[in-house]
């Protein structure tokens, strides 16, 4: 038992969706108001959807996957749309000189509470129950400080609650169906799975291996991880396919390398794919859409050679480290 | 063995490629691995369904965007930018190093959630690195705001990465060590953790070196300038 659960998080998400969507209907945006409307219901519907499977009733999931091929529908009749600023550049700049470093307090809560409840969020317990629950106490702090920085936001700016709901719309239609992306991939990456796309892949990574060299072995393998990367666009999902294809079987059982070393930096190089992936949405084309970038790709062009460097100064630890 | 699903990623290559909508491209690539896999309709659907619901905390950001949006209502990038033109010392590459660093060391602790693109970047980061690139260019151009703003992004995204395997009790490092234990291996947390540390020093100096370099681009660039 405890009194703040994830769950809580994701109905106040429905919420606001749910508000996007109405504001929309209300501006006779009818697709708009649709794709918002549906994904507030898959949210809002959630739990019902996960408790139905796992008590052996798939009809609440088939249901869930009807919609989500609704909202592939919708996505591409979403054109972006640039809501026009609430408030004129003069105003902001008159508002900035009088608020000052006031308005870095609000803004500042969100990561700062977000670590308290990390870090203390365990021991703090009310009457005996405890505050948050264990799984995903970071991201229901998260949840909290985005409540808490929200309040302290609309004391700070003079502004009523609704007005931050507005505000909040604005920026959700500017990021549209990017944010849907992260979880279509999520999902895309458990059918690979059940499909056996890794298997497949792993089999023909095998096949095109020369006998004997420990070297080229160790590159196809970090190479793979940073390919498989790309492609599932999460180095988690790329992580036991290369291990079960070729670096159990070759070069930890034939070659001797050592699985702590070879483990841990073949994830890293994992993550250089990450870098380099639209298929990474949350991390790559998200921020791009969030920080209106003119081009989607935008991070990703900034982080490509980073993501080499960083490739290769691993590939080199790797290779000088992993046999000995 | 069955190659046919391997479909399901040529799907997502072309529709990369021809820069189609994401969204319908995945279903698609989805739909297409399942089905060429055998997998029934009414399954499919329901997987399709059961895994999208099960990764609803990667939306969790949305509840960022009433509190930014109201501050940035208020003038809270035009407050960050002015703040940033009055520091005297404070240099671009000063800005985003220091912020790698911090991100960094947050991620090593299991801190990942405490900053990124919504919370912290759009907020203040970026704002304070446009204002820092404007010390040094006055003449930005819109397209030296993106890359000051793509960079600013990219620097989130790498602290993030490369510092957060060193922390034991997360994910990956779980995972390695999860999949090791189902083969017979037996390794602890730690032994696993340690070996991302090289990594994550070599990201932290490529990532700083590159900032670095992009600043002495835009000096360069406002030197040719004045002198023309």
């Amino acid at each position: 038992m405890s009194l703040l659960r994830i769950e809580y998080a994701y109905w106040l998400i429905a919420a606001f969706l749910l508000f996007t969507a109405w504001r929309n209907a209300r501006e006779r945006q009818g697709y708009r108001a649709a794709f918002w409307a549906l994904l507030g219901l898959l949210f809002a519907g959630g739990d019902m959807v996960l408790a139905a499977q796992k008590a052996g009733n798939a009809l609440p999931s088939q249901l869930a996957g009807v919609a989500v091929i609704a909202l592939a529908l919708l996505a591409p009749l979403l054109r972006r749309r640039a809501h026009p600023e609430t408030a004129s550049a003069s105003a902001r700049m008159a508002s900035a000189i009088r608020l000052g470093h006031t308005l870095f307090v609000p803004a500042l809560l969100i990561p700062l509470v977000t670590l308290l409840v990390a870090l203390f969020g365990e021991h703090l317990s009310v009457g005996g129950i405890a505050l948050f629950a264990k799984p995903q106490m970071t991201l229901t702090g998260l949840a909290l400080a985005c409540v808490v920085a929200l309040l302290a936001a609309s004391r700070v700016a003079q502004a009523s609650l609704p007005q931050g709901l507005s505000e909040g719309r604005r920026l959700l239609d500017a990021i549209g169906w990017a944010a849907l992306l992260p979880l279509l991939l999520a999902a895309l990456g458990e059918v690979f799975t059940q499909s056996g796309v890794g298997a497949a892949i792993a089999a023909l990574a095998s096949m095109i291996l020369p006998e004997g060299n420990a070297f080229l072995c160790l590159l196809v393998f970090a190479l793979g991880m940073v390919l498989f990367t790309v492609i599932m666009g999460n180095a988690f999902a790329a992580f036991p396919v290369m291990m079960a294809g070729i670096g159990l079987p070759l070069l930890v059982h034939r070659y001797g390398a050592n699985p702590a070393i070879l483990g841990s930096m073949g994830m890293l190089c994992g993550y250089c794919g990450t870098l380099l992936t639209p298929m990474a949405a949350d991390y790559n084309l998200v921020p791009a859409a969030l920080l209106e970038l003119r081009n989607p790709y935008g991070v990703i062009r900034a982080q490509a050679w980073s993501a080499f460097g960083i490739f290769v100064a691993t590939f080199l630890f790797m290779w000088l480290l992993v046999f000995r | 063995m069955n190659y046919w699903p391997l479909l399901g990623v040529a799907v997502i290559v072309i529709g990369f490629a021809l820069r189609f909508n994401a969204v319908p491209v995945v279903v698609c690539a989805a739909l297409t691995s399942g089905l060429l896999a055998g997998l029934h309709v009414p399954d499919l659907l329901a997987l399709l369904g059961k895994s999208f619901v099960s990764a609803r905390m990667l939306l969790l950001f949305v509840l960022t965007l009433p509190a930014i949006g109201l501050l940035e209502h208020a003038g809270l990038r035009e407050h960050a930018q002015q703040w940033m033109g009055r520091l005297r010392g404070m240099t671009l590459a000063r800005l985003l190093i220091g912020y790698l660093l911090v991100r960094e060391l947050l991620a090593m602790l299991g801190l990942t959630g405490v900053a990124g693109a919504p919370q912290t970047v759009r907020p203040l980061l970026a704002p304070m690195g446009e204002a820092a690139a404007e010390k040094i260019h006055p003449g930005l151009t819109d397209a030296d705001r993106d890359e000051v703003r793509a960079v600013a992004a990219a620097t989130d995204n790498i602290g993030r990465f490369f510092g957060e395997d060193v922390f034991i009790a997360l994910g990956a490092v779980l995972l390695i060590q999860g999949f090791y234990a189902q083969h017979g291996i037996e390794l602890t947390p730690l032994s696993i953790a340690l070996w991302a540390l090289p990594t994550a020093i070599a990201a932290f100096v490529i990532q700083s070196v590159r900032i670095w370099l992009f600043q002495r681009r835009l000096q360069r660039r406002a030197q040719a300038e004045r002198n023309a």
